[in-house]
This record gives C-alpha cells, sequence and structure tokens, in this order.
C-alpha cells in the first residue's frame, strides 16, 4: 500500500468524493491558490473552478451559516475553519443552527455538512491559535464530532462524514499533517461511531485520539520493556462514542487511562470515565481510573512552557507506571 | 468572477514639499526626524526578527509590516500616550511608534521571561496594558468589537482619551465591522478606525472579496466620517490621523481612516506569494515609504546623507542591542506555566 500525508489523505477524500458527487463543494478561506493555510486543498480549484471551491473573505460566522443554508437545500459542503479556534466567531451558526435544524423542524431538514478545523498545540502559535475545543462541540446534542490519528482512518471518515446527513465537525491536529501512513488506492469508509484499537495489550487500556494515539504508542514501547502491556484504543469519533469497544478493553485489562491534549476540565476524560463507571465493566476494575490532558491554561508562546501545558510522551509512561504499580 | 476596483481618489494631497506641509501641520523638524527614526527601526526590528527566526530562534510565525511603516509613524506622531490602542497582528510599527521599549518586544519574540507578555503571548500578542497599549490579536477583527467598550468607559469616566483600534482590508469584511462602527455611531464614541488597506488579507485580493471599496464608504453608511488615503505618505497619514483624533476628542463622535498601502513581504512566514504577481510587488516596492519620506526630507534641506547614514548606524545599535537583552534574558520558569490562571 502507498505511504501518504495525513494531509494528503484529507485531500484526497476532497477532491475524490467532489468528482464523484456534484453537490459536494468547498468553502473557507485561502482555500485557492494559496492552498489553505495547511496545504491541505491545494490544486482543487485548478481542477474545480470557482463553481466547486467558494473563497471566502474572513467571515467565519457566515462561512458556517452559509454552509448550513446550502446543506438545507441539497449541497454538501464542506467547509473549512483555518483554525479550530476561530469556531469562537462561529458559534451560533454551530450550536444554534446547524445542530438544531433537523430536530427543531420535526425531522424535515437535514444539514449534510462537514466542518474541517485544524486543532492543537505544538506550533508556537499561543492561545488564540493552538486549541483542541472538542469537548464544547461534543455537548451540543445534534453535532457529530471526528478527529482521526492516522492517514488511512483520517480519508475513511471524511468520505463518511461527506455522505453522512449530519454536521460533522472534522478536526485535524497540525503536527500530523505530515505524519505518514498507508492508505489504499481507491474508494473506502470508515463508519462514523466505530473505535479502532491501535495496539492490544492486557495490563492497561488508553483511550486517546489523534497525536496523543502517537505518543501513547511510543509510550507503549517504552513500558512493555519493563513487562508492562498496554492495549490503545483511538474513538476515531467522538460523537458518537463508540462506548463498547472502551468498556470491552477495560473488562480485559481492569486499568483505563485516558489522555488527550485538550484542557483536564470538563474535558471528554471524564465523559470516558463515567462511561466505564456506568458500564458492566465498572466492577473489573483493578485501579481508579486515572486522565492526563492538558492543563488547564490558554497555550502559551514559549516553546518550553506550551511543551509543558499538554501532555507529552514522559507523562504517559509516568501514569502507566503509576497505575499499573498500584501507585493509586 | 466580478471585482470591483479601488476606483476613489485619494482624500489627502500628496506630500511634495516637506517643508510647507510641515508648517501647515505644526510639525517641528525632530518630530519630522521622529517618524523618519521609527520608519528605520521598525524596518530594522522586523529584518531582524526574520533572521532570529531564520535561526530558529523565533517560535511560530510573525506577520512582518514591511512596506507599511508609514502607517504607524505618521499615527504614532499623532497618537497621545494616554489614548488607547487597540492593535491587530501585522502590528509591529504601531508598537514601536507607540514609544514600547523594544528591548522587551525582541525578548517577547524570543519568548523569554522579561518580554512584554512575559513570553506567553509572542509576536502576535505583545500588549503594554499600563502604556495603554490593550495587545495584539490574532482573532482578525475582535478587536473592533473591544473597541467600543474602551469608547463607553472613556465617556462614563469623562476622559480626554481616545481608542485607537487598527485593522486590515481583510477585517473589514468580517460582521464585527459593522456592528463596532454602528454603535460607536450610535453613541458618538470616541473611537479612531484605522483600516490598514494592504491589498490582501492573506491570499485575498482585497477586491475579490469585497463588495465594495474602498470601506471608507462602507463607514460612511454607517454616519461615520470616513477617509481614504495614501498610507505611504507619512505626512499625509498624520494630518488625518490628527485631525481624527481631534475631531473624536472633542466629543463629535467615531473617525474612520483607511490608508491605503501594501504588504511587501508574504502574509506569515508559511506563505509562497502564489496568488500574486513578482511585477505588482516590484512596483510596490518602488513606493517604498521609507525612501520616499528620505527623498522627501533630502529634498528639503531637514536632514542631510550624514544624518540619514547616522540614523541607520543608531538603529542597528538599538536593534542589535535588543537582540543582546532578549538573549540574555531568562526563559519563564516552567513551575509557573499556571500563573495568571484562576479558573
Ligand atoms: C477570525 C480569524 N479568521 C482568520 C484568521 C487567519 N488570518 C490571520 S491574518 C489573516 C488575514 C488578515 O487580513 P487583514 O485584516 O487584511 O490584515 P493583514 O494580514 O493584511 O495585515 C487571516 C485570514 C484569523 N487569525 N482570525
Amino acid at each position: 500500500m502507498p505511504e501518504i500525508t495525513l494531509r494528503q489523505a484529507i485531500h484526497d477524500a476532497i477532491i475524490e468524493e467532489m468528482r464523484r458527487d456534484s453537490t459536494v463543494f468547498i468553502m473557507g478561506e485561502d482555500i485557492g491558490a494559496y492552498g489553505g493555510a495547511f496545504g491541505v486543498t491545494a490544486g482543487i480549484l485548478e481542477e474545480f473552478g470557482t463553481e466547486r471551491v467558494w473563497e471566502t473573505p474572513i467571515s467565519e460566522e457566515t462561512i458556517v451559516d452559509s454552509a448550513v443554508g446550502a446543506a438545507m437545500v441539497g449541497m454538501r459542503p464542506v467547509a473549512e475553519l483555518m483554525f479550530m479556534d476561530f469556531m469562537g466567531v462561529a458559534m451560533d451558526p454551530l450550536i444554534n443552527q446547524a445542530a438544531k435544524a433537523r430536530y427543531m423542524f420535526g425531522g424535515k431538514a437535514t444539514i449534510p455538512m462537514v466542518l474541517r478545523m485544524p486543532n492543537g498545540s505544538g506550533t508556537g502559535a499561543a492561545a488564540q491559535h493552538s486549541q483542541s475545543l472538542e469537548t464544547i462541540l461534543m455537548h451540543i446534542p445534534g453535532l457529530k464530532v471526528v478527529a482521526p490519528s492516522t492517514p488511512y482512518d483520517a480519508k475513511g471518515l471524511l468520505l463518511s462524514a461527506i455522505r453522512d446527513p449530519n454536521p460533522v465537525c472534522f478536526l485535524e491536529h497540525k503536527l500530523l499533517y505530515k505524519s505518514k501512513g498507508e492508505v489504499p488506492d481507491g474508494e473506502y469508509t470508515i463508519p462514523l461511531g466505530v473505535a479502532d484499537v491501535k495496539r492490544e495489550g492486557t495490563d492497561l487500556t488508553i483511550v486517546t485520539s489523534e497525536i496523543m494515539v502517537h505518543k501513547s504508542l511510543s509510550a507503549a514501547e517504552e513500558v512493555i520493556k519493563e513487562g508492562i502491556s498496554v492495549e490503545i484504543i483511538d474513538p476515531r469519533t467522538l460523537q458518537p462514542l463508540d462506548v463498547d469497544t472502551i468498556t470491552q478493553s477495560v473488562m480485559k485489562t481492569g486499568r483505563l487511562l485516558v489522555v488527550h491534549e485538550a484542557v483536564k476540565t470538563a474535558g471528554w476524560a471524564g465523559e470516558i470515565m463515567a462511561s466505564v463507571s456506568e458500564s458492566p465493566a465498572w466492577d473489573y476494575l483493578d485501579a481508579p481510573m486515572r486522565r492526563l490532558a492538558g492543563l488547564d491554561v490558554p497555550i502559551p508562546y514559549n516553546r518550553l512552557l506550551e511543551r509543558a501545558s499538554v501532555p507529552q510522551e514522559e507523562d504517559i509512561i509516568r501514569e502507566i507506571r503509576a497505575i499499573v504499580n498500584n501507585q493509586y | 468572477m466580478g471585482t470591483k476596483k479601488i476606483r476613489a481618489e485619494y482624500d489627502n494631497e500628496e506630500t511634495t514639499d516637506v517643508f510647507q506641509k510641515a508648517e501647515a501641520l505644526g510639525l517641528s523638524k525632530p518630530d519630522l526626524v521622529w517618524m523618519y527614526e521609527v520608519m528605520v527601526e521598525t524596518r530594522h526590528f522586523e529584518e531582524m526578527a526574520t533572521t532570529l527566526y531564520g535561526l530558529g530562534k523565533v517560535h511560530g510565525t510573525m506577520h512582518l509590516s514591511i512596506g507599511q511603516e508609514a502607517v504607524a509613524a505618521g499615527t504614532g506622531l499623532a497618537r497621545k500616550a494616554s489614548d488607547y490602542l487597540l492593535n491587530h497582528h501585522r502590528g509591529h510599527g504601531h508598537f514601536i511608534a507607540s514609544g514600547a521599549d523594544v528591548n522587551k518586544m525582541m525578548a517577547e519574540f524570543l519568548g523569554k521571561d522579561t518580554g512584554f507578555c512575559r513570553g506567553r503571548g509572542g509576536s502576535m500578542h505583545i500588549a503594554d496594558v499600563s502604556a495603554n497599549i490593550l495587545g495584539a490579536q490574532g482573532i482578525v477583527g475582535a478587536q473592533m468589537g473591544i473597541a467600543p467598550g474602551v469608547g463607553m468607559a472613556i465617556k462614563m469616566k469623562k476622559t480626554d482619551q481616545i481608542a485607537l483600534v487598527i485593522f486590515g482590508d481583510g477585517a473589514a469584511n468580517r460582521g464585527v465591522f459593522q456592528e463596532s462602527l454602528n454603535m460607536s455611531s450610535i453613541w458618538d464614541l470616541p473611537v479612531v478606525y484605522l483600516c490598514e488597506n494592504n491589498h490582501y488579507g492573506m491570499s485575498a485580493e482585497v477586491e475579490r472579496v469585497s463588495g465594495k471599496v474602498p470601506f471608507r464608504d462602507r463607514a460612511e453608511a454607517l454616519g461615520v466620517p470616513g477617509y481614504f488615503i495614501d498610507g505611504n505618505d507619512v505626512l499625509a497619514v498624520y494630518e488625518f490621523m490628527k485631525n481624527a483624533f481631534d475631531h473624536a476628542r472633542s466629543g463629535a463622535g467615531p473617525v474612520f481612516v483607511e490608508t491605503e498601502t501594501y504588504r511587501i513581504l508574504g502574509h506569515s512566514k508559511s506563505d509562497r506569494n502564489l496568488y500574486r504577481s513578482k511585477e505588482e510587488i516590484n512596483n510596490w516596492k518602488e513606493k517604498d515609504p521609507i525612501q520616499r519620506f528620505k527623498k522627501l526630507l533630502l529634498e528639503g534641506d531637514v536632514i542631510t546623507e550624514d544624518q540619514i547614514e547616522d540614523i541607520e548606524k543608531k538603529m542597528t545599535k538599538v536593534i542589535d542591542d535588543a537582540v543582546t537583552f532578549a538573549e540574555n534574558s531568562p526563559e519563564p520558569n516552567i513551575e509557573d506555566v499556571t500563573e495568571y490562571v484562576y479558573a
């Protein structure tokens, strides 16, 4: 199988879907000649022209609202917010329009739209360009939230997201754009709401997503040298969440650690832990469930502080050891 | 796709005789030299920042204002230190022209504890609240929403201040533009809007993404007096900004000044300039505001070639010293990462 970057995988999903379905179009800032702030949409304008590539002014509120409008009357917009942080400007369209229309109109409207949003820290872009705000979206009934960690997942999930009849927020971690992985030629989809076991293990389950999957995989490689076997579950879709796969894993390992870059307070780790405690897996726990998350801080500019504000591989290793060695 | 060309004539008259114009504006020779120095200092600062970025010492990205220095210098001279400044991401020149300490600016670029934001903000968020510099925005246009509140506070406190809010042509297409100007208009708030039209918002050419330009006309439509001027003519910028401050200070309400200029370099460090031609960039390089002002100063005998040389040397040293200060400054303590977090 050919290896491609996550950026390329997302690009390919969009362009292949635009070729297949003439109702699919893209909109956003600088998505044409510039290719998008992270280069994802490079070349799409050349193939489809301005009829299907709508380069907008800096107008996030109306980008998302107009995606809702186009979706409501039969198109399939794939809109881009240049940074996830800018969803702050587009909260009404997200929480009161996209999320509400189908239910509020008695099931008569569908909003088949995708909103792509690069998230995450590590680029030195500071407080307003580095956040991971997915929990806010998960909290709104009516929004689906997808957060891939590999090129393979990104492509298959994005195809499903575009074909989904409902609004899907699609996260792309900036530090993963250049990461490579195998992606088969041709079409395949990954259903929304199905987790993936990224690594099998017996002593501890880590539930994690996006870049933290990779940090957790490295940590697992390290602790296996001490005989600690870690299982890693990537939900891939945070809303709807595949609780079953998680509880099955916890029933096997008896221990749970949730790792995310988003800040800890009211972060989705709490949701996962609550779901496990409400499930049959509760009785199988051999240790307290733990979470490792971003500090409750705006992301700082200084690189040492920036690094200190989100979980790193060494933090994950420390947590794994502490849990497995019954230090909690 | 239809593009609407900026067809407007400038509201200013071109400065041809610096001496005459300065006299009419009540400017002294030191004032003129000050503006020139600020422009040179800004240019040197940003060139040094690029060098440091190339060396991997500046993290993240930054937005340079090379080619736009006249807007900052003319505005800086017109603004009183007591006036509030709400800046945007491309605002290094405005900070320098507001008297900001370049040592602390450079330290912020290097993420040091001695920087204006103690290394937490970086190039895009420099602020000096105690000096009425309310910070630079990374959320394009958000400062327009904040400005009326500052104007309201000034009115309630009955002080003699102004809220100066700076943003680009790209920001002017945000919805908050309308809300902000309208509120300032209905309440006669002491807000001066400075729209730095440098022809692009990233790759978006202003004429392609704007239903009507210049933006001055939109301000007028909201009842705010608007002007469209040559932003590379530093004396014209001073003249219109001074009048704008005077008008707003008199209690007559907001003013909108749009300065036409050009962003010579890419939008940020990742820009490959795929959306515009070399000729276009070169044409604007010919209109370099520093060279233009230098020529006027020399022609008007305000300054000699030797003095120009001395200013170059002085500013090279000022910036070199800033780098030394920044490099010798400590990093923030990692344990302090949660300092200032209250909730
Ligand atoms: C709300 C928001 N949308 C988009 C961006 C990304 N972005 C940063 S600067 C910029 C262009 C701004 O153009 P303009 O206001 O003309 O200022 P200039 O950069 O030309 O000085 C864009 C799109 C942002 N930072 N904030």
